[in-house]
């Protein structure tokens, strides 16, 4: 059996205390940027009126004159940073993934996918993270969009420091990125020095009864429900799923050889996004096992914090771990 | 060699590629004959041998479907050879409806959707900017396309950077998809429009192209301005059952129809010597 990784929560009883340090995923992209940007002059940010929103203002500061900020205008911001890739630089663009990836979707698939230019996509505010905003600026649709778009890599990191590793991870690949990052802190999974591949799903958690299948904010509660599980005798696998693609669909199919069933977690639309992507991999390979996707069941999640939202779509600890017990009693498989 | 017998040869070539392809975008090719062959026969700093030279001008044909002229006009430069254009549109061809930077040399960058590539020159203006580069960069859209918002967001943005080395034509040939542009959506005052986003705007006989060569030559039009040239041109020009007729924006076309169109386009040359 594969041994999980090493990461930060290592005792099931580090999940209970309120101390957990956090930090925000926005502002680990953009400082990871700053330290690259001395030996990488072809790195330039744009921002559209969204540089301090975003945080991309700490690369923007201490690079003044390698950072752009188009206006509110995300057509242009896209459209722009193509050009500059055209012309041999990698342009980063920040904006709300919301707006990155609607307002100026066509612009990103035409003039960024289509051409295959090196640009990466930071989408920030996604999932639950902006739910004080509402509905115009939180986002639960942007994966399902990102992974339709070709030669586009989707990154979900889960925390702090694997948002810097997946910023590294994005610049070293030659292609356009997307790069789904929160808003508020979050609390800190890993160690600083944690394994990132893309394409490679990260085990922080070996169980045999369940495996709970997450990305982004929705990793440390799929680890809390865990360790809720552990105590009610159920032992219970996690993975990280920071890439949703190209998917790691050898680690769904190990996990639903090896366990007794699979549970998708995402602060999402059920549609076309992790779960979208896990179901797909399971039925393509005729696997027959108890699944259920958790995330937002197509609908336009209402106002609140992220622990509100979380409470009351039943992705916080205590609803993914109801949602197993109730996955683990069906017969029907 | 006379600009106006590249013009005339473009629009030979790009009439026997829509024959060929029995269908095309004929009015907005025609229109953009002269205008492509400025560039491509004066203007432009290219080597046809090295497409991807750092220090290139750049084109970007916004108005992708005019695709024809670009390739007739690269392919006269040397940039493939003649048997990739005999065979426009063919299954696997490189040259298709709109050009792929990817599959075509000398295209600089792929096209086909309204309104993207000012933001594209835009971003290779910037670039040119950062690097101190000497290049220039062009591009070419229709008129009916620059009622797209992203346009102005990009007229907005290169005027605030004060790119002098982004250059806007537009193909004013007063005809899009659907019939004369005054009725579907009022563009005027054209060129007071441009001018009010900060730009340096310059009027100008599209079917002259001596006149445009040396316009473009003379860019930027003032100093820490972009350049909009205006080019008043008449959609489907060269062909008289074509000119002006908003049903051949995109049409098919009967063998006699060709034969017609290059019996008309042969006489024009034969005017011009």
């Amino acid at each position: 059996m594969t041994e999980p990784i090493a990461f930060h929560l290592t005792k099931d009883d580090q999940y209970k205390g309120l101390d957990i340090p956090k930090a925000m995923t926005r502002e680990a992209w953009s400082v990871t940027l700053a330290e690259m940007a001395e030996t990488r002059p072809e790195i330039v940010v744009l921002s559209a009126d969204l540089l301090k929103a975003t945080l991309a203002s700490r690369f923007g500061d201490r690079y003044p004159q390698r950072t752009f900020n188009v206006g509110v205008a995300e057509q242009n911001l896209v459209g722009t940073a193509a050009g500059l890739a055209l012309a041999g630089k990698i342009p980063v663009i920040a904006t709300f993934s919301v707006f990155l990836l609607m307002r100026a979707c066509e612009q990103v698939r035409t003039d960024i996918c289509y051409p295959k230019l090196n640009v990466k996509l930071v989408g920030t505010a996604a999932g639950f993270s902006f739910g004080l905003g509402g509905a115009t600026h939180m986002t639960t649709e942007d994966l399902a969009l990102a992974r339709a778009l070709p030669n586009l890599v989707v990154l979900a990191p889960a925390d702090y420091h694997q948002t810097v590793h997946a910023t590294r991870a994005a610049l070293a690949h030659v292609g356009p990125v997307f790069l789904r990052v929160g808003r508020s802190a979050e609390p800190i999974i890993y160690d600083e020095e944690s394994t990132f591949e893309i394409g490679k799903a990260n085990l922080l958690r070996q169980g045999d009864d369940l495996t709970l299948i997450a990305c982004g904010a929705s990793v440390f509660e799929s680890l809390r429900a865990a360790s809720i599980l552990s105590e009610r005798g159920l032992s219970v696998r996690v993975l990280d799923m920071h890439t949703i693609k190209p998917l790691d669909e050898e680690a769904v199919l190990t996990a639903a050889a090896e366990t007794r069933g699979i549970l998708t977690v995402e602060e999402h639309s059920r549609i076309g996004g992790l779960g979208g992507a896990v179901a797909e991999t399971l039925a393509e390979a005729g696997v027959a096992t108890r699944f259920r996707r958790l995330g937002i069941p197509g609908i336009f999640a209402t106002e609140g914090n992220a622990d509100y939202l979380r409470h009351t779509y039943g992705l916080d600890g205590e609803g993914i771990a109801a949602a197993a017990v109730t996955l683990l009693k069906r017969n029907d498989v | 060699m006379d600009l106006a017998y590249h013009a005339n040869d473009l629009r030979r070539e790009l009439v026997l590629m829509f024959g060929r392809a029995q269908g095309g975008h004929f009015g907005g090719a025609l229109s953009a004959a002269e205008i492509i062959a400025a560039l491509y026969f004066d203007v432009l700093n290219i080597r046809p041998k090295e497409p991807e030279w750092p220090d290139r001008d750049r084109f970007i044909l916004s108005k992708g479907h005019a695709a024809p002229a670009l390739y007739a006009a690269l392919c006269t430069r040397g940039f493939f050879p003649r048997s990739i254009l005999e065979e426009f549109e063919e299954p696997g061809n490189p040259l298709t409806m709109h050009p792929n930077m990817h599959k075509v040399p000398g295209v600089d960058a792929s096209t086909g959707s309204m309104g993207h590539g000012l933001p594209l020159g835009v971003g290779i203006a910037l670039a040119g900017m950062l690097d101190q580069r000497p290049y220039r960069v062009f591009v070419l859209m229709g008129d009916g396309e620059t009622q797209e918002g992203s346009v102005w967001e990009a007229v907005m943005c290169a005027s605030h950077y004060r790119l002098d080395r982004l250059v806007a034509i537009v193909d004013r040939n007063r005809l899009s998809c659907d019939g004369e542009i005054a009725n579907i959506q009022c563009q005027e005052p054209y060129a007071i429009r441009w001018e009010a986003f900060g730009w340096s705007v310059r009027e100008i006989d599209g079917h002259n192209a001596d006149e445009v060569a040396q316009a473009l030559h003379q860019t930027p039009f003032q100093p820490g301005k972009p350049s909009v040239l205006i080019a008043h041109t008449i959609k489907g020009r060269g062909v008289s059952f074509m000119e002006n007729q908003p049903n051949f924006h995109r049409a098919n076309i009967s063998p006699e129809q060709v034969e017609q169109a290059l019996a008309e386009i042969a006489a024009q040359r034969e005017a011009l010597s």
